[in-house]
């Protein structure tokens, strides 16, 4: 490519005008980065969703908890096949920043209620048999380089330990896997028992239910059945599909999300409009240039290659820059959010669909003016000039 | 034809259409370029001076005729042959310079090679020989804005001749400097054409420019005339 010092130099020639239209386009991929992992962490939770899960919270807030009782009490209903439990731990790894999602659980029953995670039996079985023992996500693992055998000490940054300290030492029996590539793997399972006879704030109290009806038709009756056997009681409980409950969380901010869309949208349309028209008056400027660089030889098209060359270089310096910040936002938020929003990932697809929308930019921005000067006349540039 | 023509016009037409008038600014116009002559064309502007070097350079095509050089038609090239064949053969030489004003000397110098199958080692050599000739080796890394008219055409000069082309088109190449950086243009002119052999027809309006060529011919309205005519 020796045309690449010529294409470069044409670029960064004004500084000034490189700045802006490189940050106009920066700001438009950082949204665009931060705006599709958001939506696709969304849609993860609601994907993944079991059509016969229910979960059962607290009617003031789901973040109230529910009496250890109740796991029993909903057992004996009908159309109930199983039913687990699970408690926020607030878990990090030796610092606040750190956040690791851990969740107190039941072990046999979570497994069974969730069947789409999945674990060597002999380390299945080695964790039901080990109070102190943990079940690591495969993403977790590999990101923190946990292997099984591992010592971790894990702190929480609600609960206390009786004995003192928020800091509790676990063992990795196992590592869990997704059956799909779409299951989060990004948390721990501890023993509620453990934590429970552990922690002192005391009281058997469970963070929500979970459980499955023995066919999806029974999902309303069975709920409803389950808020009626505790209406009028200390702790009211609002039962949902677990279809229902993401989604009802996700459309608190799915409006906003929608405005988010609409942002993103008439930034990248704007944004290729000042591109686009920049990267005319750019090619504009430069027809006596165009005009000598015919003149001397170059052919008509590998000038048109490097007018859509410079563009594309421009889209990719902006789009790169920005997508790369909108990763550092993204890793950095997902640390704060991993409670809500345990997928937040800048993953392949949407890095892939960016560099796609960059060579789009690229190549419709540049369009025009490499036309032109693919068109452009020798005879009628010089005499113009 | 004689072997010795580097070029021959045979009953050249070249009219320009804008809308629904035709200007017709050459009519069977003949003409031959003896190889390594050195020819000045004079003659009022809008008598069709620089149509004439478009048309030698193979970057405006006549309407109608013929026009061989090196004994090959070259009027009826394709835009893409004409532009390879500008490239091989042709070194042209502006008024007012044309460089490229985000490159320095050496890499608007080296324009031309990168029309070549030249390595950039090689490149870099043929570059810093075409400086060399032009005196301004030390200006190689020098902006065009950073250098004099003269400086920037010496510059232009060795991209013209930096591909060793046979034939150097030169439109009013002193039209912008003053008397004495332009005679040194053109003495460098004279050079070219006398140590290297350099075929050259420049266009220009200054009759002490013209001595320095070979021969001067007069062009008025379309067609080549006498000087005592155009005089008069
Ligand atoms: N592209 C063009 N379209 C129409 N008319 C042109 C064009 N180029 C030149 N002309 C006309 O042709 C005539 C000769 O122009 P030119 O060759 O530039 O003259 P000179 O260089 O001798 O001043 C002028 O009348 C000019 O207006
Ligand atoms: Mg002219």
């Amino acid at each position: 490519m020796k045309d690449f010092y010529l294409i470069y130099k044409n670029l960064t020639r004004k500084k000034m005008r490189l700045f802006l239209t490189t940050f106009a386009i920066f700001i438009a991929f950082l949204i665009f980065g931060a705006v599709m992992t958001l939506r696709s962490a969304l849609n993860a939770g609601v994907e993944m969703s079991a059509d016969n899960r229910l979960v059962v919270v607290h009617k003031t807030s789901f973040t109230n908890p529910l009496p250890y009782a109740y796991v029993n009490k909903v057992k004996t209903l009908d159309g109930v096949k199983d039913v687990t439990h699970a408690n926020w731990f607030g878990g990090y790894y030796q610092e606040p920043r750190n956040q690791v999602v851990t969740l107190a659980v039941d072990p046999e029953t979570y497994m069974t209620v969730y069947p789409e995670l999945v674990v060597e039996p002999a380390q299945l079985a080695t964790w039901f048999a080990t109070q102190s023992g943990i079940l690591v996500g495969e993403r977790l693992a590999k990101a923190n380089n946990w292997q099984v055998g591992d010592q971790i000490a894990l702190s929480s940054n609600i609960f206390s330990r009786k004995t003192g300290g928020q800091t509790w030492d676990f063992t990795v029996s196992g590592i869990f896997k997704g059956n799909e590539a779409k299951v989060d793997t990004g948390y721990v399972l501890i023993h509620y028992k453990y934590f429970n006879e552990t922690q002192s704030w005391g009281g058997d109290s469970v963070g929500w239910l979970i459980l499955t009806t023995t066919d999806a038709a029974l999902n309303e009756q069975v709920a409803s059945q389950i808020d009626t056997n505790f209406a009028n009681s200390n702790n009211e409980t609002d039962t949902s599909t677990e279809q229902a409950f993401n989604k009802a969380f996700i459309e608190q901010i799915g409006n906003i999300g929608l405005i988010i869309f609409g942002v993103v949208f008439m930034a990248f349309f704007t944004i290729l409009i000042v591109v686009g028209n920049t990267m005319v008056l750019a090619i504009r400027e430069r027809t006596n240039e165009i005009a000598v660089l015919k003149t001397l030889g170059f052919e008509s098209k590998r000038i048109f290659k490097m007018v859509l060359a410079e563009s594309c270089l421009l889209a990719f310096l902006g789009g790169l820059l920005g997508l790369g910040a909108a990763y550092v936002i993204v890793t950095g938020a997902a640390e704060q959010m991993a409670r809500f929003l345990p997928n937040l990932v800048l993953d392949e697809n949407i890095v892939l669909q960016a560099l796609g929308y960059m060579l789009l930019l690229g190549l419709v921005t540049g369009m025009a003016p490499a036309i032109a000067a693919l068109r452009l006349n020798i005879v009628t540039a010089f005499s113009r000039g | 034809m004689s072997s010795e023509n580097l070029f021959e016009l045979n009953n050249v037409a070249k009219r320009f259409t804008k809308g629904k008038e035709t200007i017709s600014i050459f009519e069977g116009l003949n003409m031959h370029i003896k190889k390594g002559d050195f020819m000045a064309i004079m003659g009022p502007s809008g008598s069709g001076k620089t149509t004439l070097l478009n048309l030698l350079g193979g970057v405006d095509q006549p309407t109608s005729g013929e026009i061989t050089f090196a004994g090959q038609r070259i009027d009826n090239l394709s835009e893409s042959k004409l532009a390879k064949w500008r490239a091989n053969n042709i070194g042209f030489i502006f008024q007012f310079y044309n460089l490229m004003p985000m490159l320095n000397a050496a890499k608007n110098v080296e324009l031309p090679l990168l029309l070549t199958n030249l390595s950039s080692s090689e490149r870099k050599k043929q570059v810093a020989t075409a400086l060399q000739l032009v005196g301004l080796s030390d200006r190689a890394k020098h902006m065009p804005s950073e250098m004099s008219g003269g400086q920037q055409q010496r510059v232009a000069i060795a991209r013209a001749v930096v591909s060793d082309p046979t034939f150097l088109l030169c439109d009013e190449p002193t039209g912008d400097l003053d008397r004495q950086t332009a005679d040194e243009i053109l003495e460098m002119l004279q050079l070219l054409n006398r140590q290297f052999g350099k075929t050259i027809v420049m266009v220009t309006h200054d009759p002490s420019a013209a001595k320095f060529a070979s021969h001067t011919v007069h062009l008025n309205k379309g067609k080549f005339v006498k000087a005592e005519e155009l005089m008069a």
